[in-house]
């Protein structure tokens, strides 16, 4: 594996970003037309990837689905550095301290609750929906970004340019803002990617369950769900929406690899 | 080794408390009173509160929380406020369900994941070696549940292998039983097998760097030979430990497997009670799945000390 597989992995994840945005101005039908007369007919010229059991075009229901798919994860993945980023950094400038403990100790605690399991107390509590699915991914998302963040930035600590820093009478949280964190920005990147795909997949099988996006709003996950009754009369209804996903994801990862070794040819490992 | 043992129990104590508190009171947020939701909209005010009585809602919630959880502790989990039955049997024979498919799953990954990650080590840079990445690449891809929806198109509608779903009752036989849990076995399998299989070729490599390996070598082992006697066992120790932080992602995995099979399983039995606001369940085979995840997790790390004595007394 070396940074060429940017080339396809950027590719795949164009064609997914291009057909969510496009969504937002056209699609080849309607998404909320039903059409009974027309349901679950395979590929033709006018349906390109047939028709569900609604008679609904399933080319643009996944267009759609695109966009509940990049918008829950990429957002979780906001969450997950907003928080887990500052608690990473401030655990290494104050490392060994209460506070250090307090962060990991807290890290270890969510570890402990796979991430669908706070899907399903959310939803217990709050109702499904994709908002929840969004706190749920992007909860989990917390202590990897913070682990992260702290163990490469406790490695930074140790370096000449930040004893400068501090020698120049800068204080802990100054450092760690304008040293730490901008030699961060390739690792964050490319483990943004990763939590990105991850959560694509964890969103999918959230919403196969029923506690992601809520119908009419169209999502990969539901779409696979709903096949699962008609999957004698109709297979081609199961095929799509997993392939969609299957393409994002690994479209991710080849990207996520890629970018590891072009940003940053030491971090380049036989994986 | 021994006090490394009490310092990891005292925190795998703290993180059970801790978790307990956060889904008694999370739980306990959720709108709606399970006495009311039970008797319907016409029930008498006094009805309603008798109920809540013999459920043990009308004590304060501090008590409830600590009879919960010693209640827990003695292998009480409470009554069902749905149908009456102590959890504790409900959880019991469901958990002969969702353990055995993780167990299972967990053994196809590693009969898979072995032997094609010291194939692709031991081909490194050949052709193989690129063959075995790519599908791992595709296996880390795939969601299981829609992986296990072609197997069932294949092996259960196409083929007549096996069937689409359900369980076949332990009493009708050890193999019928197994059987009912292959495909999901498997769909569950597909994802960690890949992971596996890319960390135990990339944690062979990393021995093969090594200085002993070099001697292994010189001595006139060939690169197969060397690589099975010597890199192999030094290499499993990281492969280890994986395979028990998989054990928490084969849990959360079997619940939505469990759905996809019409499996009976613990997964299943969470989403009913949410239906029905059967609390009390809910708690507690969530707190089951932590309680299993944080165990899990202890053992891996002591295990670990104990082959790598330099973890018991280092810094984490």
């Amino acid at each position: 594996m070396n940074w060429r597989s940017v080339v396809p992995g950027a590719f795949l994840l164009v064609v997914v970003i291009v057909g969510a945005l496009c969504s937002f101005i056209w699609t080849p039908f309607d998404v909320a037309g039903l059409d009974i007369r027309n349901k679950m007919q395979t590929s033709s010229a006018i349906h390109w990837l047939g028709t569900d059991h609604l008679g609904r075009d399933i080319l643009s229901m996944l267009m759609v689905g695109a966009r509940t798919s990049l918008a829950v994860a990429l957002v979780a993945v906001f969450i997950g550095m907003g928080v887990g980023v500052p608690l990473g950094l401030f655990a290494a400038a104050r490392r060994n301290s209460w506070v250090d403990e307090l962060i990991m100790r807290g890290n270890d605690l969510v570890f402990a609750f796979p991430a669908l399991l706070i899907a399903i107390m959310i939803t217990a509590v709050f109702g499904p929906s994709a908002i929840n699915a969004i706190i749920a991914i992007g909860i989990f998302n917390i202590p990897v970004f913070a682990r992260l963040t702290r163990g490469a930035a406790m490695s930074l600590w140790t370096r000449e340019f930040i004893m400068a820093a501090r020698v120049a009478g800068k204080g802990e949280l100054r450092i760690s803002y304008e040293h730490v964190l901008p030699n961060l920005t390739n690792l964050l990147i490319v483990q943004g990617t990763i939590q990105f795909s991850l959560g694509i997949l964890a969103e999918a099988g959230l919403s196969y369950i029923g506690l992601g996006a809520q119908p009419p709003i169209p999502s990969w996950g539901r779409m696979l769900a709903e096949s699962q009754t008609l999957i004698t009369l109709a297979p081609h209804l199961a095929l799509y929406p997993g392939l969609a996903i299957v393409f994002t994801v690994l479209g991710l990862n080849l990207l996520g690899d890629g970018l590891r070794d072009w940003l940053d040819p030491r971090l380049r490992r036989e994986r | 080794m021994f006090r490394y043992i009490i310092r990891r129990l005292g925190s795998l104590l703290a993180t059970l408390v801790v978790a307990s508190l956060i889904v008694f009171i999370v739980i306990e947020v959720v709108p709606g009173d399970p006495a009311s939701f039970m008797l319907g909209l016409n029930a008498q005010p006094d009805t309603i509160a008798a109920l809540r009585a013999e459920l043990g809602l009308d004590v304060s919630k501090v008590q409830r929380y600590l009879s919960w959880v010693f209640g827990m502790v003695q292998g009480d989990f409470g009554q069902s406020y749905t149908y009456r039955t102590p959890v504790a049997d409900m959880v019991g024979d469901r958990l002969w369900i969702s353990l055995p498919l993780a167990l299972y799953a967990l053994a196809l990954s590693t009969l898979i994941a072995f032997p094609a990650g010291i194939w692709a080590a031991s081909r490194r840079g050949r052709f193989a070696d690129s063959a075995v990445m790519g599908f791992t690449q595709l296996g880390i891809a795939v969601p299981n549940f829609w992986f296990a929806l072609i197997l069932v198109l294949v092996f259960a509608v196409n083929l007549g292998w096996f069937s689409a779903g359900g369980f076949v009752s332990w009493d009708a036989g050890f193999f019928a039983s197994m059987k009912s849990l292959t495909l999901p076995a498997v769909a569950l399998a597909l994802p960690q097998a890949a992971i596996l299989t890319r960390v135990m070729r990339s944690s062979l490599l990393d021995v093969m760097g090594e200085d002993y390996m070099r001697t292994a070598r010189a001595k006139g082992l060939s690169e197969r030979q060397a690589l099975l006697r010597h890199a192999l066992r030094n290499a499993l120790i990281p492969v280890l430990t994986i395979i028990g932080l998989q054990f928490s992602f084969l849990i959360a995995g079997a619940i939505i497997i469990e759905n996809v099979f019409f499996l009976p399983g613990l997964g299943r039995l969470i989403f009913q009670s949410i239906a029905q606001r059967d609390l009390i369940v809910v708690e507690s085979v969530i707190m089951l799945l932590v309680f299993a995840v944080v165990i899990v997790t202890f053992l891996v790390d002591i295990a670990y000390a104990w082959v790598d004595p330099r973890l018991r007394h280092g810094v984490r």
